[in-house]
C-alpha cells in the first residue's frame, strides 16, 4: 500500500525555511525549541520557519498547530506566495504535474496557481475580502481572475456559492462592511473555493469570532471538506479546532516542527514535552 | 486460514514529562496472534492495559517495541507500528474500525449523520446511507425521537448503541470494540452479540475487550488474558 500511494500527493513541501534580518551559518542550530527561541543570539534574526517538510494528500485535512509566534502563518502565507522564502522547495501536483519547485517560479506563474488551484481564508476578512467590492463583487472577482468571464454564469456562481455557505443569496449586492463578523468569514469562504481549488489554507479562520459563531463556521468547513473532498490545510492555535477538522497535525514550537502524527495520536498520546504540555491545557 | 494479526513483542509505555517524568509501563512483550474469521475476547482486570492494547492496534497510541503485521485485503501485510500515516488513515477508512468505551462524536451532527458517515464517501450517498444508517440504529433499539437529535446529550447506553453502529455500518475487514455491552440491557446485549456473529459470517475478525461473562461467552473464539500489561493466559472456547 504505501508505494502504491507515495506519490500521490497534491502537495509536497521540503525544507522550507523563513528567516527575517541578515543571518549566518549557525542561526538555524542557534534558534528552535532546544533553545527555546526563534530569535539568533549573535545577528538578532528572526527565524520564522526553518526546514518545515511535510506531504499533503488529495482531499486530506491536514493541522498546524502551536503556540502565537510559533510561525505557523509564515508557512501558509510563503505557500500562498503572499511571502518571499528564504530557502526551500514546494510542489504541487496539479501544476507541472508536480515536477518543478513552484517558489522559484515566475510571478506571473505564480498568479496562475493562486487563481486557478489554490484558496486562502484569512483570519481576518479584511485581508481576503475586498471591501469596496459586494460580496458577489468579490466573488466574481475571483472567478474573473480564474477565467470565467460570462456574466450571467459569474452571478448564478456567485449565488450558489453564498447559498452553500449559508449567506442569504438576497445580500449578494451588499457591501461586506455591513455583515457580521461570521458572515464576513463566509464570504471569505466563498470567495476562497470560487475556483474549485484542489488546495484550500484556512488560517485562524474562527479566532476572531464568538463561540456560537465560531462552532457554525466549524460545521461549514467539514461540510465542504466532506462535499468538495478539497486539500486543506488548517492552522489555529487551538487544539479542539485541530481536533474537529483534522486528521493528521504538525505541531509547531518556535518556528520547527516538534512533533507530527495522526490527530488521534497528537491528542491522546503526545509524545514531545511541549505537546503534552499543549494537550493537557485542553482538558 | 490466513492469519489477520500478529503482535510481536509489543512493547508500550508512556513517558510523562509535564508528571515530572512520570514513566507507565502499560504493556510488555504482549505477543499473540488472530485468523481471519476470528473473535477473540481481551479480558483483564481494569488497568491490565487492554484499551492501551486496542489503541495501540488502532495507532492513536504509538508502540515503543515490537511488531503489529497486519494482512490487509488490498495491500499485504502491514506493520502498524511503522506503517506512515497516510497508509494508516487508508486502513481506517476501508478496512479496519474501531468502537471506542467513549463516545466521541462531532458536535452538532444527527445520531443518524454520525452513524451513516463510514459510508457516505460522496455526498451523493447520503440518502442511502441515512436509509441503512436508520435501520442499523432502529435494530439496536434507539427510540425513534432521538435519530434527528444530537448524540452528545444522550445517555450511556444510547450513545454505546450510536458508537457500535458507527463502527459496524461499514462491514469492516478487522473490527476493535472495547466493551460494547456495558451499559446495554439484556435485550439490546443480545442484539449486539448478533449483530457482531452476522459480521463475523461476512467474514470479519473481531478484537473485543469486554468484562461480560455472558458476551465474551456467546462470542469469543479465544481469550486473551492480560494481567500488569503482560499476557499471562491464552484459552480456547
Ligand atoms: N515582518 C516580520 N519581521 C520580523 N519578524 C516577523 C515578521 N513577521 C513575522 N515575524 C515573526 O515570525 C515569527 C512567526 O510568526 P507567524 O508565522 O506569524 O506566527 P504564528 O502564525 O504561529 O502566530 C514570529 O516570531 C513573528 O514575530
Ligand atoms: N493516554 C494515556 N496516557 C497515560 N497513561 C495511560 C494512557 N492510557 C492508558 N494509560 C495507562 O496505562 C495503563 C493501562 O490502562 P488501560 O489500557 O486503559 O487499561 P484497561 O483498559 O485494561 O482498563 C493504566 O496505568 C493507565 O493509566
Ligand atoms: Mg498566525
Ligand atoms: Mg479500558
Amino acid at each position: 500500500m504505501s508505494s502504491s500511494i507515495k506519490n500521490d500527493w497534491v502537495l509536497k513541501v521540503e525544507n522550507l525555511t523563513k528567516i527575517y534580518g541578515s543571518y549566518s551559518d549557525e542561526t538555524i542550530a542557534l534558534t528552535g525549541p532546544q533553545r527555546g527561541t526563534n530569535i539568533c543570539p549573535i545577528t538578532g534574526s528572526i527565524v520564522a520557519c526553518a526546514n518545515i517538510s511535510f506531504e499533503l494528500y488529495p482531499g486530506e485535512v491536514l493541522g498546524i498547530v502551536g503556540e502565537s509566534g510559533s510561525g505557523k502563518s509564515t508557512i501558509v502565507k510563503q505557500l500562498f506566495f503572499d511571502m518571499e522564502v528564504t530557502n526551500g522547495n514546494a510542489y504541487l501536483k496539479p501544476y507541472k504535474n508536480g515536477t518543478v519547485n513552484i517558489l522559484t517560479e515566475s510571478n506571473q506563474k505564480k498568479r496562475y496557481m493562486r487563481n486557478h488551484l489554490m484558496g486562502m481564508v484569512y483570519q481576518n476578512p479584511r485581508d481576503g475580502l475586498n471591501f469596496s467590492f459586494t460580496s458577489g463583487g468579490n466573488i466574481a472577482e475571483k472567478l474573473l481572475m480564474a477565467d470565467m468571464f460570462h456574466v450571467g454564469k459569474i452571478r448564478e456562481r456567485a449565488s450558489s456559492l453564498l447559498s452553500k455557505t449559508e449567506v442569504p443569496v438576497a445580500r449578494m449586492d451588499d457591501l461586506p462592511a455591513y455583515f457580521s463578523g461570521g458572515m464576513q468569514q463566509r464570504v471569505q469562504i466563498s470567495k476562497a473555493i470560487a475556483n474549485n481549488p484542489p488546495l484550500l489554507f484556512l488560517d485562524e479562520i474562527t479566532s476572531g469570532l464568538d463561540v456560537s459563531v465560531q462552532a457554525k463556521v466549524l460545521d461549514l468547513i467539514r461540510g465542504l471538506q466532506r462535499e468538495l473532498g478539497i486539500a486543506m490545510i488548517v492552522v489555529s492555535h487551538d487544539l479542539s479546532v485541530i481536533r474537529m477538522l483534522t486528521d493528521r497535525t504538525l505541531v509547531l514550537k518556535d518556528g520547527r516542527i516538534v512533533e507530527r502524527g495522526l490527530t488521534d495520536q497528537i491528542l491522546q498520546d503526545p509524545q514531545h514535552e511541549y505537546t503534552q504540555l499543549l494537550v493537557s491545557s485542553l482538558l | 486460514m490466513a492469519t489477520i494479526l500478529e503482535v510481536k513483542n509489543l512493547r508500550k509505555f508512556f513517558h510523562l514529562y509535564i508528571l515530572n517524568n512520570k514513566q507507565i509501563e502499560a504493556l510488555t512483550d504482549v505477543e499473540f496472534s488472530m485468523e481471519e474469521g476470528e473473535i477473540v475476547g481481551l479480558t483483564g482486570k481494569s488497568g491490565s492495559g487492554k484499551s492501551t492494547l486496542m489503541k495501540t492496534i488502532y495507532r492513536t497510541y504509538l508502540a515503543n517495541e515490537g511488531e503489529i503485521n497486519y494482512l490487509s485485503s488490498a495491500s499485504g501485510i502491514v506493520d502498524l507500528v511503522t506503517a506512515n500515516e497516510h497508509t494508516v488513515l487508508e486502513l481506517r477508512r476501508k478496512e479496519i474500525t474501531y468502537c471506542s468505551q467513549f463516545l466521541k462524536v462531532i458536535p452538532r451532527v444527527t445520531a443518524v449523520d454520525v452513524v451513516a458517515d463510514p459510508i457516505v464517501k460522496k455526498e451523493s450517498d447520503r440518502i442511502l446511507a441515512r436509509e441503512v444508517a436508520t435501520e442499523l440504529i432502529q435494530k439496536l433499539g434507539l427510540p425513534k425521537e432521538l435519530w434527528d437529535a444530537f448524540p452528545s446529550t444522550f445517555s450511556g447506553g444510547e450513545q454505546q448503541r450510536i458508537n457500535i453502529a458507527h463502527a459496524i455500518i461499514s462491514k469492516p475487514r478487522f473490527l476493535l470494540v472495547d466493551e460494547p455491552t456495558a451499559s446495554l440491557d439484556a435485550k439490546t446485549k443480545d442484539i449486539v452479540i448478533e449483530l457482531i456473529l452476522d459480521l463475523k459470517k461476512q467474514g470479519t475478525s473481531v478484537l473485543l475487550i469486554t468484562h461480560d461473562e455472558y458476551t465474551l461467552s456467546n462470542l469469543a473464539d479465544k481469550i486473551v488474558h492480560l494481567q500488569h500489561g503482560r499476557i499471562v493466559e491464552q484459552t480456547y472456547a
